[in-house]
């Protein structure tokens, strides 16, 4: 049974027992003389509802889980099975390719060892398709009249359904957890892998960074899979170049924004820095490779520089840069807006012009909110991947150059995984490795920031 | 007192005063002007990166096309509007010679150089207007089909001389034109520029939103129900909030790495589908959606949830009878603001394998699909110059879908605004 029908199913039967629920209470309400009944009938509805649908999903859940593995088993059980060869890739090809036309994805075999496996395949997964949704029904049907009898005028259906909702509400918050906890494990199962192959020592360390995705993966070469390159092409173009560009500009935004700009014109050049905020990071990168790239190698070419590349740091740093401005920027308006009203007027009657406040009182009281958003930004610079893809290049260099070709942690995470190595291969595992230190890295970044933005508000409060 | 004649002292002391107060007042100038330059800067490149498109992007919604003139009423292919709606009408077309027919009449119109420069594909161009339009079969129609790759450079003035020759003498005869492309938003991706369209794109776009719309409004707004409204102040409910905060700033490629390490490895089958990566932009947009449902929920007065309190209203009914109504406009712009950067989002998805080749769209969310900005990656990895055009013309749709989202959750905003 398909769960998009179980799903329906419940939604169905759940429908009748809202109904069947409801029209019960109702006849409670009209036989009771003096209207006592402990809940409204929409109550009473949904609490019927809720025992139908609920099991029913769980079911569904449940079935689509396990039932593939049943209805394989039973395949296997027939006489057609035993003609099966024994080596697992060739038999789970054949299998996969009769369950593709028994279930009416594929029109024809290739494999003619295959085609006598379609009509069990077939009889099975009608079998079982009947068997779920019988049980479905079935099971759906005790709960849902088991709950009906339930009900009578004291019954106190709102307390019932009101915990339900509860429950609902803290699984939805559960997500959050087990999307971390989905995160970390992942991550971390498969680096632990990783460093069964290569020792963390030379992937932390080394500075040679040139995995090759068709070595043999039981002879991992640790000397490939220094990541130092990596960690400071990272560094290089999200905290410092693109950092250069964007703290100066975000910073002097925000202070024209909030301090000099008319009205008017705030109300015109904070949508564009929104704009700019909400490009996608593809169109820079396509920016970044098409115009900005070409541009700066011409540059450097005109002013002597023989070796510039195409594909350079400086490129892929400055679009960055220019994409983290209004995130600077509106970081930096928040905490400059932050600072009590009451030093910037005992600034400006001391005599001190506008831009003496900024410089020596707003901006020095604002400081720790502005430091919290330059570490969300690096944070936010070092993981952002399309950019770099786009415009860095695929080649570890160790080098201070910002003309050079570089690359970076989130660039080898795309083309290691991208290629075409085997998921038991290190090349392939390395990913993982990068996206963990990746994670540690931001989570942290992320933790300082919101722990400094912590101890400046107490300073005002 | 002495005020008549200042002391030279005093003199000097003014002077000394003046020229420190100038001194401070072009230092004030010279501040504003820094700040002003900043603001122009960043308002400058996006001048430039829309400009930019635009200029690229006007002719990537053309295309170069040839001038065609087929006679189908004497070419024996026959046909009628029944057998024309069958599914393999195509292949009949195919088989009763078409574009033999088509080649034929390219020779005629064109010459025989000019007829090698129809795209390979130009028959099934026909093939599809015939099949529209049955009655195309008893007449003289005049069609424009695409022109090759190699025309189309010629038109750019690229390529060897003899084809921009040709395309100089074509466009003389006005056998060939840059006409207006409506095909690229009907097709889908193809390995030729000039028979390429986003529809595939844009359809496995719309497809994952949908999902993740499914999946992670519903969960994201009972969460910051619970958060806000429910949750008991202890350990336990700050490794929620925590996890919440920290999720949403992990680096999108970190979901995509999740989405290959779980979501494939329970569904293998559904690599590159926009279930898989509804899934993955889900769990990513969600955070999202709590963050400013909580602040949308925290903006409703204290006093509406005592006044429900005060006439009976169980916390649950507070919650959902009085709360949620008010918030709800907060939380659509939320959920609209992270809709939209789930929109651009490409790195996750190129994770779990959405960066393949797909000629169809995709007819459910369990095909393998791409979505826009794949495509514009994609494209923007291929040689072929036609495809900067093609590229920038994509990108010009989906900037216009996320202004398009952008300007109703700004109209949400403004209209449910209230001050209390």
């Amino acid at each position: 049974m398909s769960p998009v029908f179980l799903i329906l199913l419940a939604l169905g039967l759940g429908l009748a027992g809202w109904l069947a629920g409801r029209a019960r209470a109702w006849s409670f309400l009209r036989a009771s003389e003096e209207k006592r009944v402990v809940a409204r009938p929409t109550y009473h509805a949904w609490y019927v509802a809720l025992w139908v649908g609920i099991p029913l999903l769980l079911f569904a859940v449940i079935w689509a889980t396990f039932s593939p593995a049943l209805i394989l088993q039973s395949v296997l059980a027939s006489s057609a099975a035993e003609a099966l060869p024994q080596f697992g890739f060739q038999r789970d090809a054949i299998l996969a390719e009769a369950k593709a036309v028994a279930l009416g994805n594929a029109t024809s075999v290739f494999n003619p060892a295959a085609a006598e496996l379609v009509e069990p395949f077939r009889d099975a997964i009608t079998r079982y398709n009947i068997m779920g949704g019988g049980l479905a029904l079935a099971m759906s049907l005790i709960t849902g009249i088991w709950s009906y009898t339930r009900l009578n005028p004291q019954f106190t259906a709102r307390v019932r359904v009101e915990r339900a909702v509860m429950a609902i509400l803290l699984l939805a918050s559960l997500v959050a957890i087990l999307t971390t906890f989905g995160i970390l494990a992942s991550l971390i199962f498969e680096t632990i892998r990783f460093f069964g192959m290569v020792s963390p020592i030379d992937f932390l360390f080394g500075t040679h960074w040139n995995p090759d995705p068709m070595a043999n993966p039981e002879a991992p070469q640790g000397d490939r899979y220094g990541a130092i390159p990596l960690f400071w092409g990272t560094i290089f173009i999200g905290a410092i170049i693109a950092m250069i560009v964007a703290i100066p500009l975000g910073l002097m935004s925000a202070i024209y924004l909030t301090q000099y700009a008319s009205p008017t014109w705030r109300r015109w050049l904070k949508p564009a820095l929104e704009i700019l905020a909400g490009v996608p990071t593809v169109v820079y990168g396509y920016f970044a490779a098409l115009t900005v790239a070409p541009f700066i190698r011409d540059l450097a070419l005109s002013l002597g520089i023989s070796n510039a590349s195409s594909e350079s740091a400086l490129a892929a740093g400055l679009v960055m840069g220019v994409m983290i401005i209004p995130f600077v920027s509106s970081m930096a308006d928040d905490s400059i807006a932050a600072v009590p009203q009451a030093m910037r007027d005992g600034s400006l009657a001391m005599g001190a012009t506008k831009s003496e406040t900024i410089k020596r009182v707003l901006v020095p009281a604002a400081l720790p909110g502005i430091v919290a958003g330059v570490m969300l930004a690096i944070s936010r610079a070092i993981g952002e991947t399309m950019i770099v893809v786009m415009a860095a290049s695929t080649a570890a260099n160790l080098t201070a150059n910002p003309l050079e070709a570089m690359t970076t942690v989130t660039v080898q995470i795309v083309a290691q995984l991208t290629g075409e190595g085997s998921f038991d291969h290190p090349a392939t595992l390395s990913a993982f490795a990068l996206g963990l230190v990746l994670f540690m890295v931001t989570l942290a970044l992320n933790f300082f920031a919101l722990r400094v933005v912590k101890r400046f508000r107490e300073a005002y409060e | 007192m002495n005020n008549t004649a200042p002391s030279p002292d005093a003199e000097k002391r003014k002077a000394a005063f003046e020229k420190r107060l100038a001194e401070r007042y072009s230092a004030e100038k010279r501040f504003k002007f820094l700040g002003l330059a900043a603001i122009t800067f960043s308002v400058m490149v996006l001048v430039v990166l829309l400009g930019n498109m635009l200029y690229n992007g006007v002719a990537g919604f053309q295309r170069d096309e040839l001038r065609v003139t087929v006679n189908l009423a004497e070419s024996g292919i026959s046909g009628d509007s029944n057998t024309l709606a069958l599914p393999n009408a195509v292949q009949s077309l195919e088989l009763q010679g078409l574009p033999d027919v088509v080649s034929f009449a390219a020779e005629q119109s064109l010459g025989a150089e000019g007829a090698q420069q129809i795209s390979a594909e130009g028959w099934r161009e026909v093939a599809d207007r015939v099949i529209a339009n049955p009655a195309l079969l008893s007449e003289e129609t005049t069609f424009w089909l695409a022109a090759s790759g190699d025309l189309a450079q010629g038109v750019n003035g690229e390529g060897s001389p003899e084809i921009q020759q040709l395309a100089e003498q074509l466009q003389a005869n006005g056998h060939l034109e840059s006409n207006f492309d409506f095909g690229f938003l009907t097709r889908s991706d193809a390995t030729d520029p000039q028979q390429v369209g986003i529809w595939g794109a844009l359809k496995g776009s719309i497809l994952t939103m949908i999902v993740t719309l499914l999946l992670a409004f519903p969960i994201g707004v009972l969460a910051a129900l619970y958060l806000e409204e429910y949750a008991p102040k202890n350990r336990w409910t700050d490794v929620l909030e925590v996890s919440i905060n920290n999720l949403a700033a992990v680096p999108s490629i970190i979901f995509g790495l999740l989405g290959l390490a779980v979501f494939l490895w329970m569904f293998p089958n559904f690599r590159s589908a926009p279930i898989i990566g509804g899934m993955t932009l889900a769990l990513m947009t969600m955070p999202v959606i709590v963050i400013s449902g909580r602040n949308a929920i925290k903006a409703v007065p204290p006093s509406i949830r005592d006044g429900a309190l005060a006439v009976g209203a169980s916390p649950v009914q507070v919650v959902f009878h009085h709360v949620l109504p008010l918030a709800l406009p907060g939380i659509l712009t939320g959920t609209i603001i992270g809709m939209a950067r789930a929109l651009g989002e490409t790195a996750p998805l190129l994770m779990i394998g959405m960066r393949a080749f797909v000629a169809t769209p995709p007819d459910g969310f369990t095909s393998p699909a791409t979505v826009l900005p794949v495509q514009i990656f994609l494209w923007s990895d291929e040689i072929d110059r036609g495809f900067i055009e093609r590229t920038s013309a994509a990108i010009i749709v989906l900037l216009l879908f996320l202004l398009l989202m952008n300007g109703l959750a700004i109209y949400l905003r403004n209209k449910f605004e209230k001050s209390w």
